[in-house]
């Protein structure tokens, strides 16, 4: 079977310092996978190379379905990515000047040419599954963390991305919450979403991902199932 | 004796008592009037020439005094006179009833006449004020000239253009900005030998008087001056001056005959009834200053919307364009920021007339609306640049094209930032619109100081002004707060 991303020896430089030296891993359909380390390991940079936003890249990182593949390496630098990638953040970084529901529906209009209606329905529906439905019409400063995290998810998801990143998801979380979401990611697999979550929280790798990398000084060091890497 | 530019109220105003000491008589002028009246000796500009200097001296040597010049703007002799900026003020000043009724004037030195200007091809068509209906003259504001263009507007439909400068409604004249100029005769001879293919009609349009100005409370000093007046006439001295400056003719024996002779009565000038009642004469204006104002509001909000547009041009491509192109529009940028928006319009409107002839209106938005957008353009990159990083990353994650994300994430945030420093600008706009008189479109402000020439006081004009403009910029900021109330729910 196909990965649907591998990752082939990425370096990625910042400063002229290199910060993630030679990473090479791949992920399934389906499957949840985090990247655990110290801070400053590398994995935020790892997560936004392959979200695109990371301009000084060496290396290879492709994302394929059956039907179409997106690949990026070597020098190439920043490439359009496509909307098969979501990413969420770990400050959310929502449109402060449009409402959670406006939010999740822009891009569906904008970039996939969604009808409006159409796409309005689906956020309803992507909020109510993600328990936010009632905060469709608040805007962004007057939700609360997890709140807004939620709708993050669900402004990604309405992409139908074949690959979910999350950077920190439970940095701003209670632990009640950080459970709730722990569960929603699970979930959110169960459609094929491969998902890929950086983090140092062990106890959420631990309720919600297959597999965990861990990362030192820019490189994998470990890799396993949560309960024996997190030791 | 005319003033380029109205706005430099007072360049010298000497503020030693010492000069009462010493013995000095200090006179007022305008250099920027320049030949024969006062102006900077090509020579040593750092005197000054022409026959006001001459009849300034002719005066201060009767009274046992040195001569020293008081440089004014045309337009404030008046004012400064009063205040006793100088004692006497000569600069071709035009006898009228409301400078009489305010300052102390001395007897006529000369008498001019009005002489229509035009084109010679329009020789055999505009004879008289009544052969221009619905055609524009130009004149210079505030000014027995502009008295009888008033009049002929009302009673021939003749529309007036007023100048700040007496070079400008000649040359405009040439271009076919104007149809005719109407101006003393001293000027209308220069601006003739000055612009080929201009002819002076023959009948005058009316006859005028220069007077020397003094504050009211000089009035034994007036009478000293017109005792020397008087005796020059007598003895020729005051004719030699005026043949020095090639501007004597036959009208001057006759008004010097009637001054000098028994029982010598001050000689009739032309003028139009100007009342010095305020509030009658407020009455009279209150048409023409709503009209000003809403010239003055009609160009600031279209030269708003133009600055909006090209600042948005100018923060876009400062933000997103190549290197070069960003580099382009910064120094853009501080070009117009860095030069007088005076100086800006003077381009425009007399600077470029050889290459496109922008009319009056449209240079002025022009001018307004490219100077203002230098000032939008740096509030928008700024505010583009305020928008969080992480929310334009968030847009690209989601696919967004860099001109999608401007549009629908970047700018609609930049914008309710702006907002606040853009009503700021626009109020400062409107005021700022007031410059555009000095390429002949009148404005609120210069209706005003039309107003206030015209009724010899600037303090019920300034009120009505100032109240006019309020009227006009506390509503707009309400609007703004109204608007960002609005985005905030």
């Amino acid at each position: 079977m196909i990965p649907v991303l591998e990752v082939f020896d990425l370096h990625v430089d910042r400063d002229s310092r290199p910060v993630v030296q030679g990473v090479t891993f791949a992920a399934q359909r389906g499957e949840r996978v985090a990247l655990m380390g110290p801070s400053g390991a590398g994995k935020t940079t790892v997560l936004r190379a392959i979200a695109g936003l990371e301009p000084r890249m060496g290396g290879a990182i492709s994302v394929c379905r059956p039907d179409s593949h997106v690949a990026r390496g070597g020098d190439s630098g920043l490439m359009t990515p496509t909307a098969q990638i979501g990413m969420v953040f770990q400050f959310h970084h929502l449109f402060e000047h449009l409402t959670a529901l406006q939010n999740v529906s822009l891009a569906p209009v904008h970039v996939s040419g969604v009808p409006r209606a159409e796409a309005e329905a689906q956020a309803r529906a992507l909020l109510d599954h993600l328990g936010v439905g009632h905060r469709s019409d608040a805007r962004p400063r007057e939700l609360s963390g997890g709140e807004a995290q939620r709708v993050a998810i669900a402004r990604a998801l309405a992409m139908k991305p074949l690959l979910l990143l999350m950077d920190e998801p439970t940095a701003s979380l209670d632990p009640a919450r950080r459970d709730e979401l722990a569960a929603t990611v699970r979930t959110l697999s169960t459609d094929g979403t491969t998902i890929l979550i950086s983090t140092h929280d062990s106890a959420f790798a631990d309720a919600c991902v297959d597999r965990v990398l861990l990362l030192h000084d820019g490189r994998i060091v470990r890799e396993g199932r949560p309960a024996d890497v997190v030791s | 004796m005319r003033s380029l530019s109205a706005l430099v109220l007072v360049l010298l105003v000497p503020t030693s008592s010492a000069a009462q000491q010493t013995q000095e008589l200090r006179w007022g002028g305008d250099a920027e009037g320049g030949a024969p009246f006062v102006e900077a000796d090509p020579r040593d500009p750092s005197r000054v020439v022409g026959f006001d200097v001459e009849v300034a001296q002719l005066l201060a040597s009767g009274l046992g005094r040195q001569a020293r010049f008081v440089q004014v703007g045309f337009t404030s002799l008046d004012a400064a006179a009063a205040r006793g900026d100088f004692d006497v003020g000569l600069s071709g000043i035009e006898d009228s009833p409301a400078r009489r009724s305010r300052l102390a004037v001395t007897i006529p030195y000369y008498e001019f006449q009005e002489i229509l200007t035009v084109r010679t091809a329009d020789g055999a068509r505009y004879r008289t004020l009544a052969d221009l209906a619905g055609r524009r003259v130009a004149t210079l504001g505030a000014t027995l000239a502009y008295d009888l263009l008033a009049a002929a507007q009302r009673d021939h439909g003749v529309v007036p253009v007023t100048y700040e400068d007496d070079v400008h409604p000649y040359s405009d004249l040439t271009l076919g900005r104007v149809d005719a100029v109407l101006l003393d005769d001293v000027l209308a001879g220069r601006g003739v030998r000055r612009n080929p293919g201009l002819l002076n009609q023959p009948t005058p349009v009316g006859v005028g008087h220069y007077v020397g100005v003094l504050a009211p409370e000089n009035a034994a000093l007036r009478d000293s001056m017109n005792e020397i007046l008087r005796q020059a006439m007598r003895d020729g001295r005051l004719e030699a001056i005026f043949r020095k400056w090639k501007m004597w003719n036959d009208d001057q024996p006759a008004l010097y005959a009637r001054l000098v002779g028994d029982g010598a009565a001050p000689p009739e000038t032309a003028s139009t009834a100007s009342t010095t009642n305020s509030w009658e004469a407020a009455i009279r204006y209150l048409p023409a200053l709503f009209r000003a104002a809403g010239i003055t509001v009609l160009l600031s909000v279209l030269s708003m919307a133009l600055a909006v547009i090209i600042g948005m041009l100018l923060a876009t491509g400062r933000v997103y364009g190549p290197r070069p192109l960003q580099m382009a529009l910064t120094a853009w940028v501080e070009l117009i920021r860095g030069t007088p928006l005076l100086l800006q319009l003077f381009v425009l409107y007399f600077g470029l007339a050889a290459v496109v002839q922008l009319p009056a209106f449209l240079a002025a938005l022009f001018g307004l609306g490219i100077n203002y957008a230098a000032y939008e353009s740096e509030i928008y990159r700024g505010a583009l640049q305020a928008i969080p990083r992480g929310q334009l990353e968030a847009a690209r994650t989601l696919g967004f094209s860099n001109m999608q994300t401007l549009r629908l994430v970047r700018a609609p945030q930049a914008f309710r930032l702006a907002l606040a420093p853009m009503t700021n600008d626009f109020v400062a706009l409107l005021k700022d619109s007031s410059l555009v008189s000095v390429i002949t479109v009148v404005e609120l402000t210069k209706q005003t100081s039309i107003f206030a020439a015209n009724i010899g006081s600037w303090v019920l004009p300034g009120a009505m002004c100032g109240a006019m403009y309020l009227l006009l910029s506390l509503p707009l900021a309400r609007f703004a707060r109204r608007i960002e109330k609005g985005w905030r729910q």
